[in-house]
């Protein structure tokens, strides 16, 4: 017992293990399935929060329209799964049988030549992971080379999604409009509709999650991860020390915008449509929130903050229709003001302490004396995130001292 | 647990309810409540296990209380609980009081596709009455179709759908446009027409149907087409257009906060009732709250029902929506629309003598509702309702006064030949 403590007080890996556990077996065992779908839609998501924890928390750059990628990779999905369910004989009905049915409805009597394409799976996949890592990099490319950073990019970023979800909407008869695209059923003649198939999408989605979580710890614990955090921290020491920080922006705006992508297809097979409602200003803000609420320099945290703000939003809403979103700003509000470091931070300051404590009287080692200092910050946000991200790194031994410095 | 267990379980559980019902109630209640339980049997008027007891039945309410589209639900949430509190008072439906869990679709398509299958999967609802926008309901659709759930949807929309699972208690496309069109062409003389609309699905489906009717059954002409993101707020250069096209009528499907600008605008730059003839089928008293009646009185709407209509059920209905919801209460057309969901529901049931939602959709076609306040509807075979048109001419008070009324019930179409 005492060395399972120690083991989730020291190491990273702990946290991510215990994430594990709840989102494979816990949630699993003990929710029906049309929770577990719901907790499904929660987990992509998710996606968006990691990668924002890669963008924001490590690098420092503030998006406002993830939304954008998001939408874009679940629109690649969505059109793969809406002509395969336009086939010739259920959309019999329609002026021209063989269209989605919006295309009907707005008088447009063949599929147009962007759309061809969709038909084909491996296709939509491949576009669904790079068309929101394209726009990413013209974006990025455009503004970090120019040294547009802070607030003025965060500004941008709202336009672009300001600008996708205007023209998504204003091409109706392309794009569906702000209907979306709706009635998705299968996927490659594969019922997704099905509670077999929503489990199965579950643990697929949990996978991804997973995956996306790992290559971005890599991308922290390599050199790369050192370089983002020391950019984000002094932007001008690390340009004078000879490297292009515009590079490394646009890298760690693509991955975001990659995983987004990927989210937003899940989504998209989970949920069973899209919809523009993604893609504007509001619900990438509210994206923002969810990896602000989970702590924005924990991978884990960021995927905490998902479920938690998403299971407050579900709960508060069907409890209180009236008054949930009254709800929602005091948990928001209340969490920004409390632990400005969102759960994760909660956990960094109390319970990680908590756990080495009860074992120090046996072991005074390092660990403990590295936490302590570390656990009591009245610093604000910015300084008091790194040196919890240095207590992440201590066991690796070596990147304290690229951060040290740094941050002093 | 066997499936033994299962069947015996709701017989079971109905007894126990019973004997607690007839235990706690005071005597008045028991006869009606022992009555019931007789005639309708909970295992028999429910066979796919929704939230029904021997006292209860379970509904779902699904509109938006929050975001934008909040202001135009509200009349239709407001509608559909006076409703079902009408038919409680009455001794319920199949002797059970309804009971009604209202979810907040908030104003995003997701979130009713999230809640309409919490209604239906985790509170097995007997039906559900909601959805206000296309998009809202297009986000249900499947759902409902996958969890075989009964939708009553208020609101006028532009066809092009049919369900087994949804009964569409406002008028689809071609009830609206066609016999108003007729009208101005007889009544006004018109022959040129200049579309407009918002950019969405309804007013572009809407006036496609306009235009095949102009072209080619009136043989008139349409002098122009024009759309505007919803939410536009700027018409100035289509008041311009207006003025150098000179039709002799505006088709105007203008929606939300876009009909504010777009008729103080009009007013604006002198094209008032005297000099404009004006034929708009997105304006209801709900609109005119917003837009003020003095900044449109004259124009003409052509819609199923106004609140000044001059009837015996719809007095009763307008005085009992002021006592519950204040002297002030407008009632729109699709207001009045949901209202006659919950009716036409418990109709429904009664006559299949049954809530399973296959024995109530198969039961629907032909159901009539005689004191509906828009006179007399009865549902087609296509799950619309027949219903009459009229046309009502803007007042300054911010009421309609009703014109012209077509003659007969006009029969729904949601996929109309010739107009696609």
């Amino acid at each position: 017992m005492d060395k399972l403590k120690k083991w989730l007080g020291t190491s990273d890996m702990a946290g991510i293990v215990v994430l594990a556990l709840v989102v494979f077996v816990v949630l699993p065992g003990t929710v029906d399935i049309f929770r577990l779908n719901l907790v499904g839609k929660y987990l992509t998501y998710a996606f968006v929060a990691v990668g924002l924890v890669m963008l924001w928390g490590y690098g420092g750059i503030l998006s406002l329209g993830q939304g954008v990628f998001f939408g874009l990779g679940g629109y690649c999905m969505a059109m793969f799964l809406k002509l395969e369910a336009s086939d010739p004989i259920s959309t019999k009905i329609q002026s021209t049988p063989g269209i989605p049915d919006f295309m009907d409805w707005n008088q447009i009597t063949q599929l147009p030549i962007w759309w061809e394409p969709f038909r084909s799976l491996p296709f939509a996949i491949l576009a669904l992971l790079l068309v929101p890592t394209i726009l990413a990099f013209i974006v990025g490319f455009a503004m970090f080379k120019r040294r547009v950073g802070g607030v003025y990019f965060a500004i941008i970023t709202q336009a672009v999604a300001l600008v996708l979800s205007v023209l998504i909407i204003g091409q109706q008869g392309y794009t569906g409009g702000v209907n979306g695209i709706t009635d998705l059923k299968t996927m490659l003649g594969w019922d997704i509709r099905t509670d077999s198939a929503k489990y199965i999408l579950y643990f697929a989605n949990a996978v991804l999650l997973f995956g996306a979580i790992f290559a971005c710890r890599a991308v922290q614990r390599s050199k790369l991860g050192t370089l983002l955090l020391a950019m984000r921290d002094k932007e001008d020491r690390v340009r004078f020390s000879g490297y292009d920080v515009a590079n490394f922006k646009v890298f760690v705006f693509c991955l975001a915008a990659m995983l987004c992508g990927l989210g937003g297809a899940m989504f998209a097979l989970q949920v069973g449509f899209m919809s523009p409602s993604f893609v504007g200003i509001v619900p990438s803000i509210e994206m923002v929130i969810f990896a602000a609420v989970g702590g924005r320099m924990s991978l884990v945290g960021a995927v905490y903050g998902t479920l938690l703000v998403n299971f407050g939003k579900t709960y508060f809403s069907e409890t209180f229709p009236q008054l949930w979103l009254f709800l929602m700003a005091a948990l928001f509000i209340g969490v920004v003001l409390a632990f400005p470091n969102g759960i994760a931070g909660l956990y960094e300051s109390y319970v990680k302490p908590w756990l080495l404590k009860s074992k120090a009287p046996r072991d005074t080692g390092a660990p403990t004396a590295q936490v302590t200092p570390e656990a009591t910050p009245a610093t604000p946000p910015r300084t008091s995130a790194a040196p919890a991200r240095a207590l992440d790194s201590a066991p690796s031994g070596k990147q304290p001292d690229g951060v040290g410095p740094a941050v002093a | 647990m066997s499936s033994q267990d299962d069947r015996d379980d709701p017989q079971s559980a109905s007894r126990r309810n019973f004997n607690r019902g007839m235990a706690a109630l005071p005597l008045i209640g028991m006869p009606t409540l022992a009555l019931a339980n007789a005639k309708f049997p909970t295992a028999t008027v429910n066979t796919t296990k929704l939230a029904i007891t021997d006292t209860e039945v379970t509904v779902g309410q699904l509109h938006s209380a929050t975001g934008t589209m909040a202001i135009s639900e509200t009349g239709s949430i407001q509608a559909e609980r006076l409703a079902i509190e009408q038919i409680n008072a009455m001794g319920g439906v199949l002797g059970r009081q309804i009971k009604i869990i209202q979810e907040d679709g908030a104003s995003d398509w997701p979130t009713f596709a999230e809640k309409s299958k919490k209604l239906l999967v985790n509170d097995r609802v007997a039906a559900v009455f909601g959805c206000w926008t296309s998009a809202s309901r297009k986000a249900v659709l499947p759902v409902f179709e996958k969890e075989n759930g009964m939708l009553y949807y208020p609101t006028f929309y532009e066809g092009l759908e049919q369900s087994k699972n949804v009964i569409y208690t406002g008028q689809e496309a071609t009830q609206q446009i066609i016999w108003g069109l007729d009208w101005v062409q007889k009544e006004k003389n018109a022959k040129s027409f200049f579309l407009i609309g918002s950019d969405y699905i309804w007013p572009r489906t809407s006036n496609k149907i306009a235009r095949k009717h102009i072209e080619n059954f009136q043989k008139g002409k349409v002098v122009g087409e024009e759309y505007y993101p919803l939410g536009h707020t700027n018409f100035n250069s289509l008041i311009n257009k207006i003025k150098v096209a000179k039709p002799d009528c505006v088709y105007a499907i203008v929606v939300g906060g876009s009909n504010v600008a777009f008729y103080k605008q009009m007013k604006a730059a002198g094209l008032t009732s005297d000099k404009q003839l004006l034929l708009t089928i997105s304006v209801t008293e709900d609109e005119l709250l917003g837009i003020g009646g003095e900044n449109c009185n004259g124009f003409y709407a052509c819609m199923k029902y106004f609140q000044s209509l001059d009837n015996a059920n719809n007095k009763k209905f307008v005085d009992a929506f002021k006592a519950k919801y204040g002297a002030k209460a407008v009632i729109g057309d699709v207001t009045q629309a949901a209202y006659l969901g919950p009716w036409l529901w418990k109709a429904t049931v009664e006559k299949a003598g049954s809530f399973d939602v296959d024995k109530v959709a198969a039961a629907s076609p032909g159901i009539e509702f005689k004191s509906a306040p828009e006179g007399y509807v009865k549902i087609h075979e296509n799950h619309h309702l027949w219903s009459k048109a009229r046309i009502g001419q803007i007042q300054a008070d911010g009421q309609f006064k009703m014109i012209a009324e077509s003659p007969n019930l006009i029969e729904p179409n949601p996929f109309p030949k010739g107009y696609q």
